[in-house]
């Protein structure tokens, strides 16, 4: 069994884990403001928080990472043109990458202002 | 092309009585789509949410709309679905509850599982209860 991309196991590796890592940080995150009020500046220190900020860097690039190998295959397996196929592939990765940018760009405004 | 593109294909899938394990699987996909298109709108509440008092007020405003807490319960039985239904995937990889039977059992209560955790959400958003 090859390691490689197209093998398909990195991939499926890549998505249970990242699957992981999404429940808990979804988990933890319900445990801190579940049923808790919420107010512009705890919201904005809590996100600010090093621990938080990273953890939520961490999860916007896991979450990219499961939606992209997931719609990848979703695309792949209901698109029958190749060239449809493409295009629709392309335009997904560069949705996800702005998607990608901009989280960071918030996270990192938030996190130093 | 090749020739293999002009196999005959007999599948009509809305002629096929699926099994429940089935369509464990379509609403895993369905669900999984259905959150994908929801990121842009997303992030774009998380950036006013983060910008200043007043779009924090906006977003807040926001979660009162009837129009928004029905989209807020479809985004939260999408949720719930994908992750049971994630979850009873990685218990088949490890071979647990692998047998039809249990396998049926398992696809049931995921259905269930979601339905029920969206009817408590539904709830919530819409404040029938606390």
């Amino acid at each position: 069994m090859s390691w490689r991309a197209s093998s398909g196991l990195r991939s499926w590796l890549m998505q249970r884990l990242t699957a992981l890592y999404i429940v808990i940080f979804l988990a933890v995150f319900a445990f801190v403001w579940g049923g808790q009020a919420i107010t512009f500046e705890s919201w904005r220190a809590w996100v600010a928080h090093p621990a938080a900020n990273i953890a939520l860097l961490l999860f916007v690039f896991a979450l990219l990472m499961h939606a992209w190998i997931g719609g990848r295959d979703v695309v792949i397996d209901y698109v029958k043109s190749a060239s449809t196929r493409y295009v629709l592939l392309i335009v997904f990765a560069l949705g996800l990458g702005i998607m990608g940018l901009w989280t960071l760009r918030i996270l990192l405004l938030a996190g130093t202002g | 092309m090749s020739a293999t593109d002009n196999r005959p294909v007999f599948l009509n899938l809305l002629r096929i009585r699926q099994p429940v394990m089935a369509v464990v699987s379509i609403f895993h996909r369905i669900s999984g789509v259905l959150m994908i298109l929801s990121l842009p709108g997303l992030v774009y509440l998380l950036n006013l949410s983060l910008s200043n008092q007043a779009g924090f007020a906006q977003v807040s405003g926001l979660l009162t709309s009837p129009v928004f807490k029905v989209l807020a319960v479809l985004f939260g039985w999408a949720l719930a679905h994908h992750i049971l239904a994630g979850i009873r995937f990685m218990l088949l990889d490890f071979d647990l509850a692998i047998e039809r039977g249990a396998a049926r059992k398992t696809a049931w209560l995921v259905h269930a599982g979601a339905l029920g955790i969206t009817l408590w959400f539904a709830g919530l958003v819409f404040g029938v209860w606390p």
